[in-house]
């Protein structure tokens, strides 16, 4: 066991995968020579060359193409996009081509690729750097959508996602970069599709995805040391596909559900977690669903007011106790 | 054709500390002497393809084909000439006026129109419809029904080829109303930065849907496009199968011998609307039978065939008779293939759900 950084897990996934495998290329603006802007690919441009970790123009476009093109052709690209927000600028390739391409083949290609970025908040970096945009990925048919939360998911997974047949949008959450966690050492593939129980407990489950998954554990403490209330905890991990065997026997246990959400409130993959609640296991309900969420605003700047809108530990100890006691 | 092909210089690359190829003549490429047989050959495909368009327009009439279809008639010399000039390590990729490509490319008619039909035995088991078919088995790579979106993706192609070292080049066809896309750009200036073996075939029909080129497009010469990026560029009369050809040899040596990528503009026409709901009334019926009267790339192209004394007017209609033939067949097939099971609804959306 290793204690390393969340953005040294990227790196580590991203070499472990690029040994083992030729046809493994990344392209990306600033992650080889610069090492990332998030510091996050640091030490792979060294060891894998330019060929193979390749600096791209501004062109988001064309990065994407690029990746589709090639996965296309026998190549399994890692393509960069440096912040999510950005994938407004190039989501005609992702939603109308690499989500598509093998429906509208009739299975003659798959699409063996993953998109990573840097996604949601908390950095103060304001409307057009800060958004939490998995939901627009997770409403396409066609691409798969994981959103680690700890150093050893962030290599698992995104081994797991690179060894994947099809189209994986990997979304890391930039204000976990510098935490630390425990990795096992040796070569780790996890699997998507997965979600993880982090914590058990008989009053209510809490079920909660990237950097909402240490504030709702940290929530969870609260609770029980403050409230006398245990809190059973869900790392969601991947939206599509999503673990919903896991994640309904969890709620199924407590009858209650608190989902906490990045995202701003309207469709967030909370309401679709709560609609699949409503039609499957209605009748173990003990009371509402509750929906924590950043309220429906682009995100501000200032510490004051961006703090004011993502859900907190605080925010989650308040709404639990508020409507669950 | 009203404008006479150019060709566009190829400028020194700065920077890059390396020599690239002389430019392209501003000339248009000499037309090489075709033996008897290609020419044929070149007859054949042309004449299939349009046989094939006129076939799918009278089905669509009929409602046996539903939502959209571009015709590519008229326009039957451009992918003809360019598929004559690259082999199996090639990679092929264009828009939505496809069916012409994929005629072109080797691909099956019957599994063709059958795509068209809605039927299972179509290339995507009738989950593609006319703009996005594929075929992995011949290097064709669609079939994009967004304007310009194929122009990344073949540059991808051309990437893959390269890091591969497989010798192959990427065919990246585009009209002339994708071409003041933001994708484009972007492709471009990947694919010179990195000298990736990719020729942009820009087919210039003079309209990007009713639009005008004159009308949309600040740049009226389009072979230019790559020219601030250091690209060689040549004007080509896309009526002529042989000058298309030529072009195409030359363009797929630069690309073979590592120089990067290369732009052809295609000057062509389509003779129908922009899709089978068009009645194209933004031209005038002068121009469209000048084009079919004068410049007819297959009409054309059997005066060559009978003055040079290899085939005779009657040869002709007997090899017209065959191809009409396999487009029957073709249609026949495409009537008669079942419709896709509902159970299809859910397979490949991905390969492991």
């Amino acid at each position: 066991m290793a204690e390393l950084t969340y953005r040294e897990a990227v790196a580590e996934a991203i070499a472990q995968e690029m040994r083992r495998d030729e046809d493994v290329v990344f392209l990306g603006e600033d992650i080889g020579a610069a090492g990332g802007v998030f510091k996050a690919t640091v030490g792979l441009f060294k060891e894998f060359g330019p060929e193979r970790v390749r600096d791209t123009p501004i062109s988001e476009q064309a990065i994407l193409g690029a990746a589709m093109g090639s996965a296309m052709t026998g190549l399994k690209p890692i393509a960069e996009i440096m912040f999510s927000d950005f994938l407004a600028v190039c989501w005609d390739i992702v939603a109308n081509e690499i989500a598509k391409a093998r429906y509208m083949t009739g299975g003659q290609m798959s699409m063996p690729l993953v998109i990573r970025t840097a996604n949601g908040g908390g950095s103060r970096f304001g409307a057009q750097h800060s958004q939490s945009v998995e939901n627009w990925a997770m409403m396409i048919p066609g691409l798969k959508v994981v959103a680690p939360s700890s150093p050893a998911d962030v290599k698992g997974l995104l081994a797991a996602a690179i060894r994947d047949p099809d189209p994986v949008m990997f979304f890391e959450q930039k204000s976990l970069y510098p935490i630390k966690g425990f990795v096992p050492d040796g070569e780790l593939v996890d699997e998507l599709g997965t979600a993880k129980v982090l914590r058990d407990g008989g009053d209510v489950t809490i079920v909660a995805l990237a950097a909402m998954v240490p504030r709702a554990m940290k929530a969870a403490e609260e609770l029980s040391a403050q409230h006398g209330i245990e809190a059973t905890v869900v790392d969601v991990r991947s939206l599509v596909p999503l673990d919903t065997q896991t994640i309904l026997r969890e709620i199924s246990k407590t009858g209650r559900l608190v989902t906490v959400e990045e995202n701003p409130r309207l469709c967030g993959w909370g309401a679709e977690i709560a609609s699949i609640v409503a039609d499957e296991i209605f009748w173990d309900l003990d009371g509402p669903i509750i929906r924590i969420t950043t309220p429906h605003i682009p995100l501000p700047a200032a510490d004051a007011l961006e703090d004011a809108t993502m859900p907190s530990a605080e925010r989650i100890v308040r709404e639990i106790v508020e409507k669950i006691d | 054709m009203a404008t006479a092909p150019k060709s566009a210089a190829s400028k020194a690359k700065g920077g890059k500390g390396k020599a690239k190829t002389k430019a392209a003549p501003r000339s248009r490429t000499a037309k090489p002497k075709a033996n008897a047989d290609e020419l044929l050959k070149y007859y054949r495909d042309m004449l299939l393809i349009r046989r094939f368009e006129e076939r799918a327009g009278q089905m669509y009439g009929m409602g046996l084909i539903g939502g959209f279809c571009h015709l590519y008639i008229g326009q039957e010399a451009v992918v003809v000439g360019m598929q004559a000039a690259i082999d199996e390590r090639d990679a092929v990729v264009t828009s939505y006026r496809d069916h012409g490509h994929m005629l072109a490319c080797g691909m099956d008619p019957k599994g063709v129109m059958a795509e068209l039909t809605g039927r299972i035995g179509g290339y995507s088991k009738g989950k593609g419809g006319s703009m996005h078919m594929f075929s992995k088995e011949k290097n064709f790579y669609g079939g994009h029904g967004i304007v310009g979106a194929q122009v990344p993706i073949g540059t991808g192609l051309a990437f893959a080829a390269k890091y591969k070292k497989t010798g192959g080049v990427s065919l990246t066809y585009l009209g002339d109303g994708a071409v003041n896309q933001g994708q484009v750009n972007e492709a471009f200036n990947m694919a010179e930065l990195w000298d990736l073996p990719v020729i942009y075939v820009i087919e210039n029909n003079r309209y990007g849907m009713g639009t005008s080129v004159a009308r949309a497009s600040a740049a009226k010469e389009l072979y230019r496009l790559g020219e601030p990026y250091g690209m060689p560029g040549e004007q080509v009369d896309g009526m002529d199968v042989l000058a298309v050809h030529a072009a195409a040899e030359k363009a797929v040596k630069h690309c073979r011998d590592g120089n990067g990528p290369y732009v052809l503009e295609m000057l062509t026409y389509r003779y129908r609307g922009h899709s089978m709901s068009d009645p194209a009334k933004y031209r005038t019926k002068e121009e469209v039978s000048d084009m079919r009267d004068n410049h007819d790339p297959i009409a054309n192209l059997s005066k060559v065939i009978v003055e040079s004394g290899s085939k005779t007017e009657a040869d002709l209609k007997e090899m017209d008779k065959e191809v009409r033939a396999i487009v029957v067949e073709a249609a026949e097939f495409a009537q008669e293939s079942p419709e896709p099971d509902p159970s299809e609804l859910y397979t490949d959306v991905l390969v492991e759900a």
